[in-house]
C-alpha cells in the first residue's frame, strides 16, 4: 500500500482539539500519524511527500443533509454526480435523504443506495431512511431492519410529521434501536402558500410569507416529546432565533436533542431574494439578519451542533418560473466549506469549532466513521488553502444541477485535495 | 396625439411597478394622461402615434375591464393590438411563462401587456423580451396603471395630491392595487390610511407608510378620498372574515360610515364591485362616486403609458440610426 506524507501542514482536528503545524502520514487506507510529533519522523520509505506549507488539513466534511435524485430524479443528480461534487467540496461523507422516488422506506431501497454507492460513488454515502412509509406521516417504517441494512438515521426529509402521536411513537421506538430521529419542522397549515420569510419585505413583493412560528410550533412539540420519550431528536434545519431559544432550553432541561442549520440560512438573509430570485427560494426560507446572527452565535456556543449543505438539486425548468411557482432548494456541496469559512474569516467562529460543526460533530451525532484525523482512523481528509479566493461560477460546478445561491460570489478557502480512505478522489 | 416633443422623455423601458418611478415620472405620466382624456372625448378618437406598432395583451387571469381598457388605449393610438387569450392557448398545454415570452418575442412586438397570477411575473417577462413590458397586475405585487388612473381621477377632481387624506379600505393583504396605491400616494405626498380587519393586513403594514385603522369611522375621518377594494369571494366565508354580513357590517361602505369622511369626499373602487359586500349600491351609484370616471381615466392612463414608453424607444432608435 502507498504511503503519503503531508509535511508542514496546518492540522485542524477538532476530535482531539489539535490546531498546530505538523505532518499527516497516510498509510494505505488509514491515518498513521497526524500532528506536531510526526513532523520530524522523516518520510517512510517510498512515501509520496507533499509539502503543505501554508496549507491546512482537516478531516473530510460530513454533510448530514443531502438530497440526491437517485432513484427517480437522475436528471437532477445521481449518487455518482453528487459524490463528484462532494469530493470537490472537501466532503468525504454524505448522509442521503430518503426523498427519492421510490422513497427510501424499506430495506431493498437502502440496499440499492449502498450498492449504487459502492459501484459509482467516490465518497462515502450513508442513507437515511424515512420515518414513515412513503413520507406520508402515518405508519412507521421498519427501524430495526433498516438500521441493520445500513440506514444511519431516520427522517422524513422535506416533510414534517403533523401527527404528534406518530412522532411520539417514532421517538419511543427509535430509542430501542439507538436511532436518531432527524426532523425538519414547518407547520403546513401555518406556512400555507408561503414562499419566503413573513415580513415587510415579502409584503412589498406581494409574496405570501412563512411565519417563524411555522417552524417553532412543531419544533416545540417535538422537543417536548423528546423529553417525554427520552428519544434522540435532531432538529435538522432550523432558521430562526426563536428555534435557537427553544433548542437551548430543551438542552438545558437535559433532553437528548441536537440541532443543525443549512449553510444558506447561516450565510444569507431574506434580502438576498432581491427581485424574485428563485434560486433563493428555500425551505426553510432565508430569514432576517437578526435570525442569521443569532444562529451564528448558536454555532459558537454549541446550541447548534452541525452545519449542513442541504444540497437540493433542482433543474432549470423548475426554477425559471415566477417565484411562487418555482421549486424550493439550492445545491451546496461544492460551496459548503467556502461559504462556512466566511464565518471564520469574519472572526465570527473559530476555525476549530467551525470544522467541528462540519465534520466531527455530524460523525458523532449519527455514529459515522470519520470526522477525525486520529491515528488508525480511515484517511478521510481534505487539504485546503484557507485563504485562496475564488469566484463561484455555474459552469465550474460539478453538480448535475446548477441552482446555486452563490453564483458570482467571492469565497475564500479552496479545496486542493480530497482523500477518502487514503484514495485521492479530488485534486485541484 | 399631442405635441409629444414638448414633454420630457420617460426614463424607463418598462412599467413594472410604481416602486421604480420617481414623483417626477408619475407627474409626467399624469400630465400625458390628461391630454389623452381629451382625445377619448372627441368624436374622432383615433390617432396615429403608435401606427405600425404591435401591442400584445397577454392575460393569464381573466379581466374584462383591464384587458379591454388596454386594447382600446392601443387602438386609439393606432397600434395593432393582439389579445392572447390564455384559456385557448399553449399555456393551457403546460408551456412556461418564459417559453411563451420567447415565442411572442420572436413575433417582434413593440409592447407587451401582461397580467399574471404570480408576483414577479412581469419582471421575469421583461428580462426575456426585447420590447417594452407593462405590468397589468402580477399576483399581490403591483398594478401600476390602476394606481396611476386612481391618481389621475383624484387629481382632476381635487387638484394636487399632496396633503390629501386617502383611506384605502378592505383586503389590503391580497391587493396589488393597494400596494401600488400606497407607494404612489406616498410618493406624491398624500396621507395614506388603511382600514381593514387585521386578518386582511400584510405583515409589516405599520412600516409601509400608512396609518392603520380597524374602524371605518376612525379611518375615514376627514378623508378626501375613500378607496374601496374588492373582497374575493373565496376569502369571505370563514377563511379571513366570518361572513359577508359581518364584513359589510364593519367594513362595507354605506351612507352612515361615509359620513365620517369629508362631505365632498370621492368614493372609488377599482372594480369589479361586490355590491352589498364592500360597498352599498346607493354609495356606488351615489353623487360622491367616481367609479365611472376611473374607468374613463383608465383608458387615458394606458394611452399615456404606452405612448411614453414608445416615445422613448423611438427616440433611442432615432439616436441609434
Amino acid at each position: 500500500m502507498s504511503v503519503t506524507l503531508f509535511n508542514r501542514a496546518h492540522i485542524v482536528d477538532p476530535s482531539r482539539g489539535v490546531d498546530e503545524i505538523g505532518a499527516v502520514i497516510v498509510d494505505g487506507r488509514r491515518i498513521a500519524a497526524a500532528g506536531k510529533a510526526a513532523l520530524n519522523q522523516g518520510a517512510p520509505e517510498g512515501a509520496v511527500v507533499i509539502d503543505c506549507a501554508g496549507k491546512t488539513i482537516i478531516p473530510g466534511l460530513i454533510d448530514a443533509r443531502v438530497f440526491i435524485g437517485e432513484p427517480g430524479g437522475e436528471h437532477r443528480e445521481t449518487i455518482a454526480s453528487a459524490s463528484v461534487a462532494a469530493a470537490a467540496g472537501g466532503v468525504t461523507s454524505i448522509v442521503m435523504m430518503p426523498d427519492t422516488n421510490p422513497v427510501i422506506d424499506n430495506v431493498a431501497l437502502v440496499e440499492f443506495v449502498l450498492r449504487t454507492a459502492r459501484d459509482t460513488a467516490s465518497v462515502n454515502i450513508f442513507p437515511a431512511a424515512a420515518i414513515t412509509k412513503g413520507l406520508d406521516g402515518r405508519e412507521m417504517t421498519e427501524f430495526g431492519l433498516l438500521r441493520e441494512a445500513g440506514a444511519v438515521a431516520f427522517t422524513d426529509g422535506r416533510h414534517t410529521i403533523a401527527n404528534a402521536l406518530v412522532m411520539r411513537r417514532a421517538l419511543t421506538y427509535a430509542r430501542d434501536f439507538g436511532a436518531v430521529i432527524a426532523h425538519e419542522t414547518q407547520d403546513a397549515d401555518l406556512a400555507s402558500a408561503g414562499v419566503m420569510n413573513e415580513g415587510l419585505y415579502a409584503s412589498w413583493l406581494g409574496l405570501s410569507g412563512i411565519p417563524r412560528e411555522a417552524e417553532l410550533i412543531p419544533l416545540v412539540r417535538d422537543l417536548a416529546l423528546a423529553r417525554l420519550t427520552g428519544g434522540a431528536y435532531h432538529a435538522a434545519k432550523i432558521s430562526t432565533a426563536m428555534a435557537v431559544g427553544a433548542v437551548s432550553r430543551a438542552k438545558a432541561d437535559g433532553a437528548n436533542v441536537t440541532a443543525g442549520v443549512a449553510i444558506h440560512n447561516l450565510s444569507l438573509n431574506e434580502n438576498d431574494v432581491g427581485e424574485y430570485r428563485t434560486f433563493f427560494r428555500l425551505t426553510p426560507p432565508l430569514r432576517a439578519e437578526e435570525d442569521r446572527l443569532t444562529m451564528v452565535e448558536a454555532i459558537k456556543d454549541g446550541t447548534i451542533d452541525i452545519v449542513v449543505s442541504s444540497h437540493d438539486p433542482q433543474d432549470v425548468d423548475t426554477k425559471r418560473l415566477p417565484f411562487a411557482d418555482a421549486a424550493a432548494g439550492a445545491i451546496g456541496l461544492e460551496t459548503l466549506l467556502g461559504a462556512a469559512l466566511r464565518l471564520y474569516h469574519n472572526g465570527d467562529v473559530p476555525l476549530l469549532r467551525l470544522v467541528e460543526t462540519l465534520s466531527t460533530a455530524p460523525a458523532r451525532l449519527f455514529g459515522l466513521p470519520g470526522g477525525t484525523l486520529k491515528p488508525g482512523a480511515a484517511a478521510d481528509l481534505a487539504l485546503v488553502d484557507l485563504d485562496e479566493p475564488w469566484i463561484v461560477s455555474e459552469s465550474g460546478l460539478r453538480s448535475r444541477s446548477k441552482n446555486t445561491c452563490f453564483e458570482g460570489a467571492r469565497l475564500q478557502g479552496k479545496v486542493l485535495q480530497t482523500m477518502v480512505a487514503g484514495r485521492t478522489v479530488f485534486s485541484a | 396625439m399631442t405635441d409629444a416633443s414638448s414633454l420630457p422623455l420617460f426614463p424607463h423601458r418598462h412599467l413594472l411597478g410604481i416602486r421604480d418611478l420617481s414623483p417626477a415620472d408619475i407627474e409626467l405620466l399624469l400630465d400625458r394622461a390628461d391630454r389623452a382624456v381629451s382625445i377619448s372625448r372627441q368624436s374622432e378618437k383615433k390617432t396615429s402615434t403608435l401606427r405600425g406598432r404591435t401591442q400584445i395583451n397577454l392575460f393569464y387571469e381573466a379581466s374584462t375591464r383591464t384587458q379591454s381598457s388596454f386594447e382600446l388605449a392601443g387602438k386609439r393610438l393606432g397600434a395593432d393590438v393582439m389579445n392572447m387569450s390564455v384559456a385557448s392557448s399553449s399555456v393551457k398545454k403546460g408551456e412556461t411563462l418564459i417559453d411563451t415570452a420567447m415565442t411572442l418575442n420572436a413575433m417582434r412586438p413593440d409592447i407587451l401587456i401582461i397580467r399574471h397570477q404570480s408576483a414577479g411575473a412581469a419582471a421575469l417577462l421583461a428580462q426575456k423580451v426585447g420590447c417594452s413590458v407593462v405590468n397589468a397586475g402580477d399576483g399581490a405585487h403591483e398594478h401600476p396603471t390602476q394606481a396611476l388612473l386612481d391618481a389621475l381621477t383624484i387629481r382632476r377632481a381635487k387638484g394636487p395630491l399632496s396633503k390629501l387624506i386617502v383611506a384605502i379600505c378592505g383586503d389590503i393583504l391580497h391587493s396589488r392595487v393597494a400596494r401600488s396605491n400606497i407607494m404612489l400616494l406616498n410618493a406624491l405626498g398624500a396621507q395614506v390610511r388603511v382600514v381593514a380587519p387585521s386578518t386582511l393586513l400584510p405583515a409589516g403594514i405599520d412600516r409601509m407608510g400608512v396609518v392603520v385603522s380597524r374602524s371605518m369611522t376612525e379611518g375615514l375621518k376627514n378623508a378626501d378620498v375613500v378607496m374601496m377594494l374588492r373582497l374575493q369571494r373565496e376569502r369571505m366565508e370563514g377563511a379571513f372574515v366570518p361572513s359577508i354580513r359581518e364584513y359589510f357590517r364593519y367594513f362595507g361602505l354605506d351612507a352612515e360610515k361615509l359620513k365620517a369622511a369629508k362631505e365632498d369626499a370621492l368614493v372609488m373602487h377599482p372594480g369589479p364591485m361586490n355590491r352589498g359586500v364592500e360597498i352599498a349600491s346607493e354609495i356606488a351609484d351615489g353623487p360622491q362616486s367616481v367609479i365611472q370616471e376611473q374607468v374613463e381615466m383608465g383608458v387615458a392612463v394606458r394611452m399615456a403609458v404606452m405612448e411614453a414608453l414608445l416615445d422613448r424607444r423611438r427616440n433611442q432608435e432615432g439616436r441609434g440610426a
